[in-house]
């Protein structure tokens, strides 16, 4: 592969990359860095916020070592894809697993006994499931 | 997965390797002879080092995906216990985790730097990284040990023995976890012949309340909640501080612990255990990779083996990235 972004005057494969000692330390140094910052952050209430706060350090950091300790950033286009897409379809599975998981939501046990048993006796009146309430809870 | 570099093994002279190079003419020298480190079955090291970067590539991608599995359950599991989750992560010991992560940094700066060493013919530079990189992989797992160890210790784990008074006799475990087991809707529950544990809690409190009890009410069906069990009284002593991590054993004592709080602790080893394997496997690769450097494989016309190795290291760190805060710091 053609590289032109390099005059260290080492030795150079015919193949790769070599990434200069300057990169490989400054993300190792960044990487620590985000992580006291991303430590730090945890004990800052800010409310609704401290999670996607964390899950964006932690994909800058993700970033970092994927472009310069994985050589993605000198890498053939398409392997990036394919971390990319790997990414995207876990993305895509969470979306259509929270999606799925609300439909079943008042027919499960959660702490709110009338409400399933309501739905249940709405759903399917007389099934055996939906005598649960009677013959668990009754004599509370 | 694709295989790397053959070398030493390929033929000095195979078929007809005079058709188009898509990627240039390396690999063969002026006279036309092959070079030792090319495969016959490449046209060039340039069609050879990418095919193996790919392979890898995609090997990687199903560890992501392998892995966006359990991160799916971990985001239902806090999308439906959110309580759970901001409670139990405290019983979670951020120093370590931060140690752990800083660790993983570091081992993953020099596996970049064994790269770069073997591109570039430094053997010795090579030989030491690769040596720091395995001794971050053994510091980590000796540290999640110490965490793993300490959690198992007070019965901080998955399933029906997190409800299991932690510290009894090994013995009596093994009953308590078979007394404990959720107990089907409708069953009545009775301890009959307490376990020795239970004694000093039965003199204080009613049996209601003894710690066997709890567990079977407050099952994964959480049945008990829905059966208006009210949640057993704190001794007599005050409850322990959620983030007292110094003693978390006493979790069942804790009147704020929320129900299915096991749950946290199921995903947590799930994820972690399985990216516990992963830096196994990797210590493996390491020292491979090792016993080949000191034999003098690797130069700057063969390190795709160092390369790719490296590229598993580096997904290593890169979940670790992501379970750190998703399991230790949550506020």
């Amino acid at each position: 592969m053609a590289h032109h972004s390099h005059a260290e005057g080492e030795v150079h494969p015919e193949v790769g990359h070599v990434v200069p000692v300057r990169y490989l330390v400054g993300a190792g140094l960044a990487l620590i860095v985000l992580t006291a910052i991303t430590v730090a952050s945890h004990s800052v209430d800010m409310g609704e916020a401290n999670l996607p706060v964390a899950l964006a350090i932690a994909m800058v950091k993700a970033t970092i070592v994927a472009l310069i300790f994985m050589h993605l950033r000198w890498d053939r286009p398409f392997n990036l894809l394919v971390l990319v897409a790997s990414a995207l379809f876990v993305l895509l599975m969470l979306a259509f697993a929270g999606m799925d998981v609300h439909q079943y939501e008042p027919t499960i046990f959660n702490g709110n006994p009338t409400q399933v048993e309501q739905t249940l006796q709405a759903n399917a009146p007389g099934a055996p499931v939906a005598q649960v309430k009677s013959t668990n809870g009754g004599g509370t | 997965m694709t295989q790397i570099a053959h070398d030493h093994k390929a033929p000095a002279h195979g078929h007809d390797h005079g058709h188009s190079h898509a990627h240039g003419s390396h690999g063969h020298d002026a006279h036309g002879h092959h070079d030792p480190n090319l495969a016959h079955h490449f046209d060039s090291l340039a069609q050879q080092f990418d095919s193996a970067k790919l392979g890898i590539w995609l090997f990687l991608a199903t560890e992501v995906l392998f892995f966006g599995g359990l991160f799916v359950a971990y985001a239902i599991l806090r999308m439906r216990f959110p309580e759970v989750f901001s409670y139990a992560s405290h019983y979670l010991d951020t120093i370590m985790g931060g140690i752990n992560t800083c660790v993983l940094i570091i081992s993953s700066l020099t596996m970049a730097l064994a790269v770069r060493y073997a591109q570039t013919d430094n053997r010795k530079g090579l030989i030491t990284c690769l040596v720091l990189t395995f001794l971050g992989a053994v510091g980590f797992l000796v540290i999640k040990y110490f965490e793993y160890s300490h959690k198992f210790h007070d019965n901080l784990v998955w399933g029906p023995k997190f409800y299991v008074p932690p510290h009894s006799a090994e013995g009596d475990l093994e009953a308590a976890v078979l007394k404990t087991a959720p107990a089907a809707p409708g069953t009545a529950i009775t301890v009959e012949n307490p376990a020795p544990w239970q004694v000093p809690d039965l003199a204080k409190k009613p049996a209601v309340d003894a710690s066997a009890v709890k567990a079977a009410s407050q099952g994964p069906s959480g049945v008990a909640r829905a059966n208006g069990t009210p949640a057993p009284a704190p001794a007599a002593e005050p409850a322990p501080d959620a983030k007292d991590q110094a003693h978390p054993g006493t979790h069942l004592e804790d009147a704020s612990m929320p129900p299915n709080t096991h749950l946290f602790f199921a995903i947590y080893y799930a994820m972690t255990g399985l990216h516990g394997i992963h830096v196994v496997a990797g210590m493996g690769i390491l020292a491979w990779l090792t016993w080949r450097a000191v034999r003098g494989d690797f130069s700057s016309k063969n390190f795709t083996a160092v390369d790719t190795g490296g590229l598993y290291w580096h997904i290593v760190d890169l979940i670790w990235i992501f379970l750190f805060p998703l399991f230790y710091l949550i506020h």
